[in-house]
């Protein structure tokens, strides 16, 4: 297995292998290897406590691993980065409880997002080009928002701080983009048309989704990787992966 | 590009205050000098002085605005800053006595020989200069919020325990400022100036220029705030204020964000110390007391956070009741301060601008709503007047 991961690391976007850490004593991911290729689209399952935040909060620089690699487009060391400079780099997360700017309006929340340059000084003198102005429009519409531009965002439904969210990712034009848990208390309509968002979205970058919703998985179609107690218990395809005994003791059959 | 970045600020109730302070810079000295002492409409030379202090505290409480109001930083240790910014400008006014101090040594002030010091100390070279005072005002609170911010930002310190720290911060400056060995007349401060840039400091005309000057750069300073805040970098701060996490994750450096803010306003809140010290005629360690820097975050609640015309109102309002109370009934001021920010905190959580131009606001949309109503009853009457 880890022969096989070492040599599809140069031609990976992101590569994980034998990342452990742990909290306190408490091993949140026991030697975590996994390959996402450019282009992919990825589910990860897996019960509370299996690690998915920590994965997440690993690859974007929240949290250092104890050991292991993390690289991204085959040669750069995640782990020896911070959270603004990884976002730079092109990886977007959203979190799982929707976190949008909730006293600026919807287009702010994208003008922020958009992919331009960071410093105090480029942002002081910044001013809204044509470019800028057509390509917020364009994630407007993108993200179904254009009716409420100059809205509030704190006045939008939770479904459709959901979808901002994603639509300020994005604005970042990541890579890859992490989505914690997407469609967590949306009605069904919106968990449909969000699997579409992400669908459009995934072919032009990857995307790694974190799920609990076997519905919404499936509805995705694609390969899935389940974990538990910190590392991979099973990966494939979703029929292949819920007829695992281990992911059906660990995980579906609770 | 610096003219948009200043005209982007220009709306109409920042125009509106400018536009007043302006009015003031001329109409108060003008009043103050051209009127006879008997004339009803006649101020004071104390009254400009202790409305030019008003303008100062002003321009104070707008500093901490720009940090505590757009990116949730609530320094509990701008006075600090203010009295740092004082003390460069009472170098400056202490070099100026020269000869004229109780001891006539021409080089050193009269602390410094009272304690048997036989030269100036390395620090107090300069600032016979004004150009080197001035340039002191800002860089000192400038650098020393750069190298504060720097370490507590980057250690991701933040919320309440910031808060603590910044009060930590004026206190150690307190404890340092009340030693003699120190440098900076200990105790007693620095006092009895004579004058400022040649003028005689305690001459009526001198008195109307500081005031003038005061309100000027309050204008200044609060279109320049204006021009920030409404800047991408101000929507930025609003994030980091709002949801920092969200800001980092966007690839938003936070903690230059808001080292940025924090430096900027620190330096704002040193001039308003030097414009504060020759107009009130001493600066002491009383200055760093903690509890001025909490009195700062009253008057900006009060006027209202985050608006930056508030924490003007604000100081104004509650300076000048103080001035007013403590004449009247000096054994009640505290208890009215706490009993107003309690009132404040419980019933006008946006201050007083805040809440004032959240109703204008909701009158406008009001308005405008049966505005739309009436021209779709009109578009209805239209067609049947036609028959």
């Amino acid at each position: 297995m880890n022969q096989t991961i070492s040599q599809t690391k140069p031609k990976s976007l992101l590569y994980l292998d034998g990342v452990s850490v742990s909290f306190d004593g408490f091993k949140a991911l026991n030697s975590l290897s996994f390959v996402i290729e450019p282009g992919e689209l990825r589910a990860i399952i897996g019960p509370n406590g299996a690690g998915k935040t920590t994965m997440m909060d690993i690859i974007t620089g929240k949290t250092r691993p104890d050991e292991g690699q993390v690289f991204f487009k085959g040669d750069i060391d995640l782990t020896q980065r911070d959270e603004a400079e990884i976002a730079s780099l092109g990886i977007g997360r959203k979190f799982q409880k929707p976190t949008v700017f909730e006293s600026h309006t919807i287009w702010d929340n994208l003008e922020l997002a958009l992919n331009r340059s960071r410093g105090v000084f480029p942002t002081l003198f910044y001013r809204l080009t044509v470019d800028d102005k057509a390509r917020i429009e364009e994630i407007l519409s993108t993200v179904r928002l254009s009716a409420r531009r100059d809205d509030l965002a704190a006045n939008l439904s939770h479904g459709q701080k959901q979808w901002l969210e994603i639509g300020m990712l994005l604005a970042q034009e990541p890579e890859l983009l992490l989505v914690d848990e997407p469609v967590a208390g949306m009605t069904d309509a919106e968990t449909a048309e969000t699997a579409v968002l992400l669908k459009e979205i995934a072919r032009t970058r990857s995307v790694v989704v974190v799920e609990h919703d076997m519905g919404f998985i499936r509805e995705l179609g694609v390969k899935v990787t389940c974990l538990a107690e910190g590392s991979v218990l099973a990966e494939g395809s979703i029929d292949f992966v819920s007829s695992d005994p281990k992911v059906i003791e660990n995980y579906l059959g609770r | 590009m610096i003219t948009s970045f200043l005209l982007k600020s220009l709306d109409r109730s920042i125009v509106v205050v400018v536009a007043i302070l302006l009015g003031l810079a001329i109409a108060i000295p003008a009043l103050n000098l051209l009127t006879a002492p008997d004339h009803p409409l006649h101020v004071p030379t104390f009254l400009v002085s202790l409305f030019g202090k008003y303008l100062t505290y002003a321009l104070l409480a707008l500093a901490l605005d720009l940090v505590w109001g757009f990116c949730g930083i609530l320094s509990l240790g701008h006075a600090a800053f203010f009295a740092l910014g004082g003390y460069a400008m009472g170098m400056y006014l202490m070099r100026q006595i020269g000869v004229r101090g109780s001891y006539g040594n021409p080089l050193l002030p009269d602390f410094m020989v009272f304690l048997n010091w036989k030269e100036l100390p390395w620090f107090w070279q300069g600032f016979d200069m004004f150009w080197f005072a001035a340039l002191m005002v800002v860089l000192v609170p400038g650098l020393l919020a750069f190298v504060f911010g720097w370490f507590a930002f980057r250690s991701r310190v933040n919320g309440v325990y910031l808060s603590i720290i910044t009060q930590a911060m004026t206190y150690a400056l307190l404890l340092a400022f009340f030693r003699n060995d120190m440098g900076f007349g200990g105790n007693n401060g620095l006092t009895d100036f004579k004058d400022i840039l040649g003028f005689n400091i305690q001459a009526d005309g001198t008195r109307a220029a500081l005031f003038a000057a005061s309100a000027l750069t309050l204008a200044l300073c609060l279109v320049l705030t204006t021009a920030i805040v409404r800047s991408k970098y101000g929507k930025v701060l609003v994030a980091v204020r709002d949801a920092e996490s969200r800001t980092r994750f966007l690839g938003y450096r936070v903690e230059h964000i808001k080292l940025f803010a924090f430096t900027v306003s620190a330096m704002m809140a040193g001039i308003a110390g030097a414009l504060y010290v020759p107009q009130v005629g001493i600066i002491n360690p009383g200055e760093f007391e903690p509890g001025n820097s909490i009195e700062v975050v009253i008057w900006t609640a009060v006027g209202g956070r985050g608006t930056l015309i508030g924490p003007i109102v604000g100081a104004i309002l509650v300076n000048g009741g103080k001035s007013i109370f403590t004449a009247a009934f000096p054994e009640f001021w505290l208890f009215a301060l706490g009993g107003l920010f309690v009132f404040v905190t419980l019933f006008l959580p946006k201050g007083v601008v805040g809440t004032a131009s959240a109703y204008l606001a909701r009158r406008k949309a009001h308005r405008r709503a049966a505005d739309a109503e009436n021209a779709r009853d009109n578009l209805v009457a239209e067609p049947m007047a036609a028959e």
